[in-house]
């Protein structure tokens, strides 16, 4: 195989290159993004690039002089805009055609919109816009009580801006977050002067307000949309590929073409970790292991994709860490580590550990979270009473 | 020229763990390997400045409390995304119980 194609600037596209390299692929290696940029990270999108005192600059993830060290072409600022399977060829916007011996899907996913008035929040210029109008006193109104919207009130708030959140469903963080730990979270927000519409059905968004189906008007000077992101599927469905809640892969991150595989938001996979869970995970650390995992098997390996699920989110001085699946386990237990710092246990009727979330301030919940993580990863069964006691270090799970 | 400071007890770093210590305005993490060797290294990770002791030592390696980047602490190399750059090391001396650094 001589030539591999990656579509996409993001984080799995960006460790696809390096990781080609580290396998010792010796042939060509073509990046095209739609982006300006070369890969940088998405994460301080909303949370240090908005509160920080300069403009900041993308944090790459591949730096100018490493792609050329690596070998990479990048075509930047260019769409592919068809996948040839047949010519085993992708078709950009300007017309041109590359011919691919295995092709890397990681074209990510894209924010759920609300119509012209709404911002969303993806890359470095949504957020410099944000940042404008992130001053003080302004009202600013975000829909959607997820991880984006709440990590943009956070920085919001931080700011001085007069932040209203509305979220449909009868509590914050309904998907994938333990109700014990978003009790924490909105009562954080609260404390910081954020209001909270919770249960709250949206009528019609002008440029200026936002009216609720009981009659209210919420006036806004800036309206955000964090419902949400749609896996970018396009290229891959008018080509034909099984799409099932993204790119449908297998354990090996390849499609239902074996010479294309997907990595990061766009693609759906079998987790064998997870009695084979079909799952679709967006989250930068899992972006970077699916990337991996795709890599190897593309290059001939056979490995099914095993890593444990990680995910954090910074509100506040509050850190969040999930690990595994939440809402998987029947039975939680509570570890109490101070405090402020809190872990839940995700256990199966069995026993298992298949999740844990933690919450505290800064890094507090870190290093349990790991540890659990490995505890996951080993498919332990420790006892309940241990999990519980905060004098009983996890560590001892792990050792014999 | 040398400048060897007292930054812990032996006892006070745990077999296969990190202790933060603070001097002068910087923050050094002091390590103790599973082989009951000492090391230190700068205290805060490379990629944003998170301090490293919240994060957990596994063999030679500690992982950053934030964004599970690596290092192997008796070198201080970055081992992988999303840190590139190294950590610094210092020499260790053990005297009389006491873990001693190097910080020239
Ligand atoms: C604001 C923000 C904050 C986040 N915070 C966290 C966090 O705190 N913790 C966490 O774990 N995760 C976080 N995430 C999620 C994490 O950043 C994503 O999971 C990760 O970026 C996924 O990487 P990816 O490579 O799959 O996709 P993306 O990073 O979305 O990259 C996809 C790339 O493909 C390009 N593309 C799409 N279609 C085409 C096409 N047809 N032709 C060419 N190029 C194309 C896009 O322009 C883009 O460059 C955050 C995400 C955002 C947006
Ligand atoms: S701060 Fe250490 S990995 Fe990011």
């Amino acid at each position: 195989m001589k030539h591999v194609i990656i579509i996409g600037g993001g984080m799995a596209a960006a460790r696809a290159c390096i990781n080609l390299r580290s396998h010792d692929f010796q042939g060509e290696i073509t990046l095209i993004s739609e982006e300006q940029h070369l890969p940088y990270d998405r994460p301080p999108l909303s949370k240090a690039s908005l509160i920080a005192e300069d403009e900041p600059q993308p944090i790459w993830l591949l730096e100018p002089d490493i792609v050329k060290s690596l070998q990479v072409d990048a075509h930047l600022g260019v769409a592919v805009c068809k996948i040839d399977r047949i010519a085993k060829q992708v078709i950009l916007a300007d017309d041109s055609e590359l011919p691919y011996g295995k092709l890397l899907i990681a074209t990510g996913a894209k924010p759920r919109s609300l119509g012209p008035h709404v911002l969303t929040l993806r890359d470095y210029r949504d957020a410099l816009e944000l940042r404008k109008r992130f001053k003080l006193g302004q009202k600013i109104v975000i829909v959607g009580g997820g991880f984006i919207g709440l990590e943009l009130a956070s920085s919001a708030s931080k700011l001085g801006c007069k932040v209203t959140v509305i979220e449909a469903q009868q509590r914050i963080l309904l998907r994938g977050v333990p109700e014990r730990i978003a009790k924490i979270i909105h009562d954080r927000h609260v404390g910081a002067g954020v209001e909270l519409l919770l249960s709250t059905v949206i009528e019609t968004i002008t440029a200026n307000a936002v009216k609720l189906q009981d009659g209210r008007e919420i006036e806004a000077d800036t309206i955000i949309a964090g419902i949400g992101a749609s896996p970018e599927v396009r290229l891959a469905q008018e080509a034909g590929l099984v799409i099932d809640n993204g790119i449908a892969c297998n354990e090996y991150m390849q499609t239902s073409d074996p010479d294309i595989y997907a990595a990061g938001d766009c693609c759906s996979f079998i987790h064998t970790q997870f009695d084979g869970r079909r799952v679709r995970l967006e989250a930068w650390r899992s972006a970077q292991e699916q990337s991996a995992t795709a890599i190897a098997n593309m290059l001939g390996e056979t490995k099914a994709h095993s890593a444990v699920p990680w995910f954090w989110s910074d509100q506040y001085e509050l850190g969040l860490q999930i690990t595994g699946f939440a809402d998987m386990g029947p039975v939680t237990v509570e570890r109490h580590l101070s405090e402020q710092a809190l872990i839940l246990f995700h256990l199966a009727a069995d026993g298992r550990v298949l999740g844990a979330s933690g919450i505290g301030p800064g890094n507090s919940i870190a290093r349990d979270i790991k540890l659990a993580e490995m505890i996951i990863a080993k498919s332990l069964k420790p006892s309940m009473q241990a999990l519980a006691d905060p004098s009983v270090p996890l560590k001892s799970f792990l050792r014999g | 020229m040398s400048n060897w400071i007292e930054a812990s007890t032996t006892e006070g770093v745990n077999n296969e763990d990190v202790l933060r210590f603070d001097y002068g305005g910087k923050t050094f993490a002091i390590f103790r390997s599973p082989d009951d060797k000492f090391y230190a290294t700068d205290g805060l990770c490379t990629h944003e400045k998170v301090h490293l002791c919240d994060g957990l030592v596994m063999g030679h390696i500690i992982e950053c409390p934030k964004h599970n980047g690596r290092f192997d602490y008796t070198t201080g190399n970055a081992q992988g995304a999303p840190c590139i750059l190294n950590l610094r090391t210092y020499a260790v001396k053990i005297e009389s119980h006491k873990v001693l650094i190097n910080l020239e």
